[in-house]
């Protein structure tokens, strides 16, 4: 099973990638646990997370090929 | 409109907005809050569709580092207001129009008697307590509200509380974004900077989706926001849902708006460095904060209405490192001097700690208590 992510905003700063794919997790708070085992600096982080276009806030199975989008908030103006 | 017709010729011609969609901008009443580097186009764009009321919030004065994408202003017009500039240079552009000008801070004290004068509310400002106190407002006094934000080279635009007419689902900032970013890890544009250009991309779609709400054309972002990347030429969207979460600590109604202190619930690093009894007691209520004396042993009065430490002013600086610093900090004296100069000390030792004095200290609280 694999999966695309796409980061945005600091998010990707964090990342150091837009976009990339994963596998082996199935649902959302396992795709958190093992984002912040490799990127530290996102647990300290506020963000959105959208499973298919779709802002989610409750842990979700993920299923093939689903695109999970994170999103931070910015301020600038 | 005759006389006008010459000058919006080119949007009457078009059949989804026609002389009844020119009439409904005459005279829909839009507010646009910072004219910055998202205001600037939204304003001009609006100003230009002949939106017949548009009103102008901002304190700020003009600066050389504006200039590279606050695009109304040039080098004369630094260290004039942005409100009164903005207003004189739309006023050139369409004299048809009013334009109203606010130059002043939008706080949660004045927003809701500004904001409920306007049909629409453009977000234009640079920080998120500005941005969470112009949605609150909004959802209290159920107004559209048009969010944009931007940083490098990304945007985001949305349309807040705004019901979607097929599903009926009305969703707002809070729904996204349920609290502001610790300011530790918030950046802003004053520290990683933006492209010019994208605050006015960003800035014109909002001015589209106010025009779009305000013709009834098209279908406005209700519910959901769009991210936008420069570098990658893409727009992602993002459907937001009704948050189910409860706990969630903001105001919801007109009183508490007013008690609310979004300085400290967003995570401000402003100014700001002091609490009145009523935001303290809040605060104190709702989160887990380390309380500080300041005055010496055996001051009157006696306080065992909540736990706190105590550490003179006398001592402070020696004893400031004892002080946890991982919560927010709320110092009291006896009427708010002492715990003011301790908010200083506190401050220069961990600058990025969020530390108050409480406002005409313990003696001002005993009264309202």
């Amino acid at each position: 099973m694999e999966i695309n992510l796409l980061a945005f905003g600091q998010i990707a700063e964090i990342t150091g990638k837009s976009t990339w794919k994963i596998s082996g997790v199935k649902d959302i708070n396992s795709l958190i646990k093992e984002l912040e085992e490799e990127f530290p600096a996102l647990v300290k982080m506020k963000y959105s997370i959208a499973l298919n276009k779709k802002v989610i806030q409750e842990n979700t199975i993920i299923t093939d090929k689903d695109t999970i989008a994170l999103l931070p908030p910015f301020s600038g103006g | 409109m005759s006389s006008n017709y010459d000058r919006y010729q080119r949007q009457i011609q078009l059949k989804e907005i026609g002389l009844v969609g020119q009439e409904k901008m005459g005279q829909a009443k839009v507010l646009v809050i910072g004219a910055g580097g998202l205001g600037c186009p939204a304003l001009q764009y609006l100003a230009a569709a002949g939106v017949g009321t548009i009103g102008i919030v901002d304190f700020d004065v003009v600066e050389l580092s504006n200039l590279q994408r606050q695009i109304l202003y040039n080098v004369g017009d630094i260290g004039q207001s942005k409100a009164i500039t903005t207003a004189k240079k739309l006023e050139a552009l369409n004299p048809e129009i009013k334009i109203e000008t606010y130059n002043l801070q939008i706080t949660n004290k004045n927003a809701l008697e500004i904001l409920e004068n306007y049909d629409i509310i453009i977000d234009g400002s640079d920080n998120f307590a500005t941005r969470y106190l112009i949605n609150d407002a909004c959802v209290i006094l159920d107004k559209p509200l048009v969010y944009g934000a931007v940083l490098r080279f990304e945007g985001q635009i949305g349309v807040f509380n705004l019901e979607d007419t097929t599903t009926h689902i009305k969703t707002n900032y809070r729904d996204l974004f349920p609290k502001a970013p610790d300011s530790a890890t918030a950046i802003s544009c004053n520290e990683v900077g933006v492209l010019g250009v994208i605050p006015g991309i960003i800035g014109t779609m909002q001015a589209t989706e106010a025009l779009k709400i305000i013709t009834g054309v098209g279908k406005p972002l209700a519910n959901k926001i769009i991210s936008y990347n420069a570098l990658e030429n893409s727009f992602y969207d993002f459907e937001i849902i009704a948050n189910s979460n409860q706990s969630i600590d903001f105001p919801k109604n007109k009183k508490d708006f007013l008690d609310y202190n979004y300085e400290w619930n967003c995570n401000s690093n402003s100014v700001v460095e002091s609490l009145s009894a009523e935001e303290f007691d809040r605060l104190r209520t709702k989160e887990e904060i380390t309380i500080i004396d300041v005055r010496e042993k055996g001051e009157l009065p006696e306080v065992d209405e909540f736990p706190f430490t105590l550490i003179p002013l006398s001592e402070f600086e020696n004893l400031i490192e004892t002080i946890p610093n991982e919560n927010k900090i709320v110092v009291f004296c006896k009427s708010g001097q002492r715990s003011a100069k301790a908010i200083k000390i506190v401050k220069e030792k961990y600058p990025n700690c969020q530390a108050f004095s409480l406002k005409g200290g313990i003696d001002e609280w005993k009264i309202k208590n």
